[in-house]
């Protein structure tokens, strides 16, 4: 389109809140969308376990049991859907993957990305180090509840800084791969790292 | 700035809008002549960018309801939601001749091609009809014979999106079901469903699950999740359920 485009009659019909906490795009957001591409599994705790894998010297599991008995963070962050919206202080209960790794046995120079994979069988692909340093977490609460299974719980991955999709529902584990390899929505034309504040929605942005 | 489209980027172009038919009191479609049109897949939605003067935007999503091959035009379809931000001017504001800047195609996995096979089973929850009229259209269009079953749940009988053309498509040896509950309101002379959607009512409406059926829900959160997990309890395959669902009113 060309410069000085507009669209005749269109004003603004919302005050923009906050308006430098939502990225370029968005929208503010009051309720929780639900956004999944198939039915939500529910799997019982008993069942689930969460685990490190791919290139580590040792694979790493926890059960649900030893999950919940590791150090916990409550982060309260801003997310960003790439299906528009955004909501602004959302409070969460989780582990920070910085806190799983330590446990982890790797050679950095072979684990430059993670495939994270769920139940239902979605992953996504995510670098590393933007799972580390206190930026991700794999979360079992929301709002001081546990995490409802429509939003991705028993637990979900957290990803704050990037748009949500890559803060996969019913993670079961993340694989430790030295070659970048696009998850699902990654495969089907949305853009490989998904920055928000650069709307990175779909490949080429 | 002009931008020339780039191979793999999806960049904003123009649409003119060259029709609009008012389906029910709030919903109309909207068709765009999109020169730059690169084609979709039934299924497939638009990513709308509207700009104020004074350089305000706003963008949404909106699901393709026309079927791929119209050459370079594509229909839209839009619900009016009146706390919302960008349908009010779609629905209320937009004239033929008008032009509104556009992105897609957009989703590569709700979708359908007849080489898909079936049965299929469509289930439509309000506007949610609309990505799964595109798959009809295109079912009918290129002469598809797959078994094919659209259960539509609409507040009232006025208020079913498409319903002269799917009960002229429905009326065809070859067309689709098409079974309606209504939610809200029913004519007097009613004889169909007239209830939410429940486990009772998806195992007299939906395929058995031994013939492996291939499922597409769209509609509200609620809505979506209800038919999901209904199916599973069918004995439907997960990986065959597709869903869409309109989160934008999430938490209420």
């Amino acid at each position: 389109m060309s410069e000085g485009f507009f669209s005749r009659g269109f004003h603004r019909r919302r005050q923009q809140e906050n308006a430098g906490r939502i990225p370029p795009g968005q929208y503010l957001e009051r309720g929780f969308p639900v956004l999944s591409a198939g039915p939500t599994p529910h799997t019982p705790l008993d069942a689930w376990d969460f685990a490190i894998t791919g290139n580590v010297k040792e694979p790493k599991r926890w059960t649900w049991q030893e999950f919940m008995a590791l150090p916990r963070e409550t982060p309260t962050v801003d997310i960003s859907c790439v299906t528009k919206w955004t909501k602004l202080d959302t409070s969460w209960e989780g582990i920070s993957v910085e806190t799983l790794m330590k446990q982890v046995d790797y050679d950095p120079a072979t684990a430059h990305y993670v495939l994270a994979f769920c139940d239902g069988g979605y992953t996504t692909n995510i670098p590393l180090t933007d799972l580390l340093g206190g930026r991700a977490w794999i979360a079992f609460g929301y709002d001081g509840q546990p995490l409802a299974p429509q939003h991705g719980g028993p637990a979900r991955l957290l990803v704050p800084h990037l748009y949500f999709w890559k803060s996969a529902k019913w993670v079961r584990g993340l694989q430790l791969v030295e070659k970048d390899q696009p998850g699902f929505w990654e495969s089907l034309g949305y853009h490989n790292y998904g920055d928000p504040w650069k709307e990175q929605r779909y490949q080429g942005d | 700035m002009e931008r020339t489209a780039l191979p793999g980027r999806l960049s904003w172009q123009s649409g003119e809008v060259v029709a609009i038919r008012q389906e029910t009191a709030h919903a109309k479609s909207l068709t765009l002549a999109v020169p730059q049109w690169s084609g979709h897949r039934a299924g497939q939605h638009v990513d709308i960018r509207l700009t104020a003067e004074d350089g305000y935007q706003a963008e949404r999503s909106y699901s393709i309801a026309s079927p791929p091959g119209v050459g370079q035009q594509i229909m839209l379809t839009v619900e009016l939601l009146n706390d919302g931000e960008v349908s009010p001017y779609l629905v209320e504001e937009l004239r033929v001749g008008d032009k509104i800047e556009l992105r897609g195609p957009i989703g590569g996995y709700f979708v359908w091609e007849a080489t898909m096979g079936g049965p299929l089973l469509l289930v439509a929850g309000g506007s949610g009809i609309v990505p799964l009229m595109a798959i009809v259209r295109h079912r009918n269009a290129v002469g598809s014979t797959v078994p094919t079953r659209l259960l539509v749940s609409a507040r009232s009988y006025e208020e079913i999106i498409y319903r002269d053309e799917l009960e002229r498509l429905a009326a065809d040896n070859t067309g689709p079901e098409v079974i309606y509950t209504l939610t809200r309101s029913a004519p007097p002379t009613w004889t169909g469903y007239r209830r939410r959607i429940d486990a009772d009512l998806l195992k007299e409406v939906a395929w058995a699950a031994t013939g492996h059926p291939l499922a597409y829900i769209c509609g509200p959160t609620e809505f979506v999740e209800t038919a999901a997990t209904d199916l599973l309890a069918l004995g439907y395959e997960a990986a065959r359920i597709k869903t869409e669902r309109f989160g934008a009113t999430g938490g209420t």
